[in-house]
């Protein structure tokens, strides 16, 4: 019997999990999957939880569950990779494997920014990157009676880029609900040359912080946190006041991935863009979160990674070269408030455009445009994502490269 | 994308004015860039700029606490030599494409 073990039960782990057992001859391999928490989380949700538009039974399920029945799950601690002997330590067993998986995805490191976990950590400092973050977020909101609030990201990557601009804009349509807005001065702080980084995107986009009333600083690199002033300082001294911060801490792999010597300095793991094998060594392959490809940290680029991935696994299994496949393709919903969204579709090289999607011409969602139509599509992808995506069911006409029909190649960028 | 002559040489620019083939670029190029944001290079510069053409041509995606990790300059000291926006204008310099989030 031969051994794949996949290291991580989150989006990517699970989809790879359930892509190949029916794929592999049980006479033939087993497959385990290993993860230390018990509880599989809706990550998307995390966006909703503070404005308490989804509850905490909407966004988590206990992992096992989604995993296909033959598959072996562990529920301990990685502590070691060891590659060179083909084997993974846990923390009371070691187990050998002929392939391995890498999920084990990315988190937020707020120790890593001077001040960030200080007094006003969790009182006035919230994440929404974990579930306990966003409940807390949800609990401070629920009383907050105004000021300023700064909407801050703290160094790139971060796993799903548009969700702090999405956390934005839902705090926007949330105090204005309440009646506060006038009470509440918002901020966005961002480490890039602005909100939309993408020529395209600024050019369509820009009208939203100013209709929004929100304020943009843009080129901010955090030094600390001073949490004397209540401000976040740059490396220019530059400082900004908040009543409310809700920042998005440093992104970093797993630690299992600095202990195992596998990552870079962020312990992202060194992949093959096009077809996710670790540069390092041939039977490692790399899914999701962890891996250092320059695609977006977010569910749907794991989904198409995923097909790809269980296409190469069984190429490399059976000794045939490997599909340069993966294009960096993501397809996003970003919610914009007042019950609407838009719809990215991009990858390594074309940036979102105009158009319709998944159908060309007919849609029914609008790519790069706000509609109410787009805000459902996202709302019924929790749905979509529990019953099809972590199952490995294709979810129809959605396809892993990204299709050129139906879009429209018209946003002249502005020229700076 | 357009062309555009810098240093007495067509090299092929973005809407934004980076440069679309890092191959095009040379020191020359480089000066004239950094004159129009308003830096006046010196070797520390270039240290950094060389760093940043190895990581790129590596395809390694840039960052600041990267660069600030290189060894050859602290955060700090990056943004004492490229104010304002240590990254952008450096990769601007460097011949390399601005570094983006993904709208």
């Amino acid at each position: 019997m031969k051994n794949l073990v996949i290291l991580g039960a989150g989006t990517s782990g699970t989809m790879m999990a359930n892509h190949l057992r029916p794929k592999l001859y049980h006479n033939e391999w087993n497959i385990t999957i290993v993860d230390q928490y018990k509880t599989h989380y809706y990550q998307p949700g995390f966006l909703f939880l503070p404005f308490d538009t989804y509850t905490e039974d909407q966004v988590k399920k206990v992992g096992k569950k989604l995993i296909h029945k033959k598959v072996d799950y562990i529920q301990k601690k990685i502590e070691k990779i060891i590659p060179e002997e083909n084997k993974v330590e846990l923390e009371d067993e070691t187990l050998d494997y002929d392939v391995l998986i890498i999920a084990t995805g990315s988190k937020i490191a707020p120790e890593e920014t001077e001040g960030l976990v200080g007094p006003l950590w969790k009182k006035d400092i919230f994440d929404f990157y974990t579930y306990e973050g966003a409940l807390a977020l949800r609990d401070k909101l629920r009383e907050w009676e105004g000021g300023k609030l700064v909407v801050h990201i703290t160094e790139m990557p971060i796993k799903c880029p548009v969700a702090p601009l999405e956390f934005a804009f839902l705090a926007d349509s949330f105090f204005r609900k309440k009646g506060m807005r006038d009470k509440v001065d918002i901020t966005y702080v961002t480490p890039l040359t602005g909100a939309f980084t993408k020529p395209t995107c600024s050019t369509a986009l820009a009208y939203l912080l100013k209709d929004k009333n929100i304020h943009m600083e843009s080129d901010f690199s955090i030094m600390e946190v001073d949490n004397e002033t209540k401000e976040i300082v740059d490396y220019e001294d530059r400082r900004i006041p908040f009543d409310l911060l809700v920042t998005i801490p440093t992104n970093m792999g797993d630690e299992v991935i600095e202990r195992s010597g596998l990552g870079d300095d962020l312990n992202f793991i060194p992949t093959d863009h096009n077809t996710l094998q670790s540069l390092a060594h041939e039977n490692i392959f790399v899914i999701g979160d962890a891996t250092n490809v320059p695609a977006s940290k977010a569910g749907s680029v794991a989904h198409f990674q995923a097909e790809t991935l269980t296409d190469n696994i069984l190429l490399y299994i059976d000794g045939y070269p490997l599909k340069k496949e993966f294009d960096g393709h993501a397809n996003c919903f970003i919610e914009t408030g007042n019950n609407k969204a838009l719809l990215i579709d991009f990858n390594y090289v074309t940036e979102p455009v105009h158009g319709k999607f998944p159908f060309a011409k007919i849609g029914p969602l609008n790519l790069l445009k706000e509609s109410v139509f787009n805000h459902w599509g996202k709302l019924a992808f929790r749905w979509i994502y529990w019953n099809m995506l972590l199952k490995g069911i294709p979810i129809p006409f959605v396809s892993r490269n990204m299709s050129f029909k139906g879009k429209v190649f018209d946003i002249k960028p502005e020229i700076k | 994308m357009s062309v555009k002559t810098i240093a007495g040489v067509e090299v092929n620019v973005s809407e934004e004015g980076y440069l679309e083939d890092m191959s095009q670029w040379n020191e020359e190029i480089a000066k004239e860039i950094a004159g129009e944001i308003g830096i006046e290079l010196t070797p520390k510069h270039f240290e950094v700029l060389n760093y940043l053409r190895e990581k790129t041509a590596a395809k390694e995606a840039l960052t600041i606490r990267k660069v600030g990790k290189s060894g050859i300059v602290d955060i700090k000291e990056l943004y004492k030599l490229f104010p304002k926006g240590p990254l952008k204008f450096s990769s601007k310099i460097a011949g390399i494409p601005k570094p983006t989030s993904c709208i």
